[in-house]
């Protein structure tokens, strides 16, 4: 039962890694977006630092590689998204649902293959924010626990992608899956802190879950860990949303089957 | 036998509808700009205690980035519809007619044009109810949205040479990112001179877009400046130029071929 399950996980990784990773259309826009991001944040927008009450230690290149780092998992789970719906609008997701002894796996496959295609991209951009000379205050344990954070927000945002996917079984669906991401991300203390920030975003970043992973993960990197329980709980938090919302996803389109 | 202008209206007129009855393409055109407009200028609000800052309200200063986006949907907008015509075999069909291919490449970029003009307008009353100050009044309200329209034409020719060389509207799309890197690093979030990350100073210097986004500023923030009015109208002319060219030229290759 175990193996059917670790079988069909593993199928659906394998053709999601060959089909990432031998098209440059899908596999240069998940790099270079994040680091376009990266580049006009923590280039364009170095003198932020100087804004009075903007205290970070490591600098304003290492407070935005976070973000950009927690960003470009996201978005790696969304294009993973992408890869189901068009499985799905091909026919191909029907016929691996008929060939399925453990649906599940399915699902699990997507969420592995995201997570080593993240791989890909966390690496080119954090070699990026080393060129570009980033202060990293934080021990290995703390660059760890950063990883960590953004694989949780890389396995949530893939399975909203597969969820959706499952649902609507079309690339069409595609704007419906980035923008609520778009929407979450930017509404998190992306150039200042929290503190800093006016108006009703301000009271939008307070609630918004991913708040506290993106403070969390900046605690990380300068060595001054902070809110991490909170930013684990809301980590945990999403991805059993998240792994709600994909199952019930695929449940429905068992039904079509 | 009708006139180029006929011709172009006959061409305009399709392209037009076609663009106005996609509302998957009106939404995000326009709210995505004015979205990223609302976060950024309360996330940057921060940013006008900066010394030197050129504007007391981040949103005055950011205002003209919306304008900028609609000029690349525009861009994405016009050569996705040219190349989708490409690929369905529309092009081919429009050789059996007497229509010149001045007239199928200008009426092609109606309907981005017509677009790229309720963004601008939307941009601007959004702008303005939310607090935004033209600097320069009303004639400079009015020349800001010509100044945009005439962005997006500019924009919408490269758009147009991607869709009729490559045929393929996924190629189109898949430009975007170009595009999109061609403004972030430019003078789109901050003013040059306060950019402390010196090679990136001297990209948003090299930059065209830089002067294209600094004209349109200039009338928002600081009021009647020649010398950001000329060099953006002077760049915007410049890649107008080129693009109609490289389109018109793209477009004879294609339909050499067909």
């Amino acid at each position: 039962m175990r193996r059917d399950f670790t079988t069909v996980a593993g199928a659906v990784l394998r053709r999601n890694l060959i089909h990432a990773f031998t098209n440059p259309a899908l596999l240069i826009p998940s790099a270079v977006f994040p680091l376009l991001f990266f580049v006009a944040f923590a280039g364009g927008l170095s003198n932020v630092a100087n804004v009075p009450g903007f205290d970070f230690p490591s600098g304003y290149t290492a407070f935005q590689f976070v973000f950009v780092f927690l960003q470009s998992a996201a978005f790696g789970g969304v294009f993973t998204g992408f890869a189901a719906a068009a499985d799905f609008e091909s026919g191909f997701g029907r016929r691996l649902l008929l060939a399925s002894p453990r649906r599940r796996g399915i699902v699990a496959g997507y969420v592995v293959a995201a997570i080593a295609r993240w791989c890909f991209t966390a690496t080119i951009v954090s070699v990026a924010a080393a060129i570009a000379g980033m202060h990293v205050d934080g021990g290995v344990a703390q660059l760890v626990a950063l990883v960590s954070l953004a694989l949780l927000v890389n396995m949530t945002a893939t399975l909203w992608g597969v969820g959706m996917a499952l649902r609507f079984q079309t690339l069409q669906a595609g704007p419906a899956m980035q923008i609520p991401v778009f929407l979450i991300l930017f509404m998190a203390p992306v150039y200042v802190p929290l503190d800093l920030i006016g108006g009703w975003v301000h009271d939008a970043a307070s609630y918004n879950p991913l708040t506290a992973l993106v403070e969390s993960g900046r605690g990380f990197i300068s060595g001054v860990p902070d809110v991490v329980g909170l930013a684990y709980l809301a980590g945990f938090g999403l991805v059993a949303l998240g792994l709600v919302w994909a199952l019930t996803g695929l449940r429905r389109a068992e039904r079509g089957v | 036998m009708t006139s180029v202008l006929d011709q172009v209206g006959l061409v305009a007129r399709r392209s037009v509808r076609r663009t106005l009855r996609q509302p998957a393409l009106i939404v995000p055109t326009i709210v995505f700009p004015l979205f990223l407009l609302a976060v950024n200028s309360s996330g940057l609000s921060a940013a006008t205690d900066i010394p030197g800052f050129p504007a007391s309200s981040y949103l005055d200063f950011a205002i003209t980035v919306c304008f900028v986006q609609g000029a690349m949907f525009a861009a994405i907008t016009a050569g996705t519809e040219l190349a989708t015509d490409v690929q369905s075999g529309f092009l081919n069909r429009l050789q059996l007619t007497p229509l010149t291919r001045l007239a199928i490449l200008i009426g092609q970029m109606a309907g981005a044009t017509t677009l790229a003009l309720l963004g601008a307008v939307t941009y601007l009353a959004v702008g303005v109810i939310a607090g935004v100050d033209v600097k320069s009044g009303v004639g400079g309200a009015a020349v800001l949205i010509v100044y945009a329209l005439f962005t997006a034409v500019a924009f919408s020719g490269i758009g147009a040479t991607l869709g009729a060389r490559t045929g393929s509207p996924e190629a189109v799309q898949g430009a975007f990112p170009l595009m999109f890197a061609l403004f972030f690093l430019s003078s789109m979030s901050m003013p040059r001179e306060l950019i402390s990350i010196d090679w990136f100073r001297t990209v948003a210097t090299w930059n065209p877009a830089s002067y294209l986004i600094e004209g349109m500023r200039s009338l928002v923030i600081t009021g009647w400046d020649g010398t950001a009015l000329w060099r953006g109208v002077a760049i915007g002319a410049g890649i107008l130029a080129l693009s109609f060219w490289s389109a018109s030229r793209a477009l004879a290759t294609r339909m050499a071929r067909t």
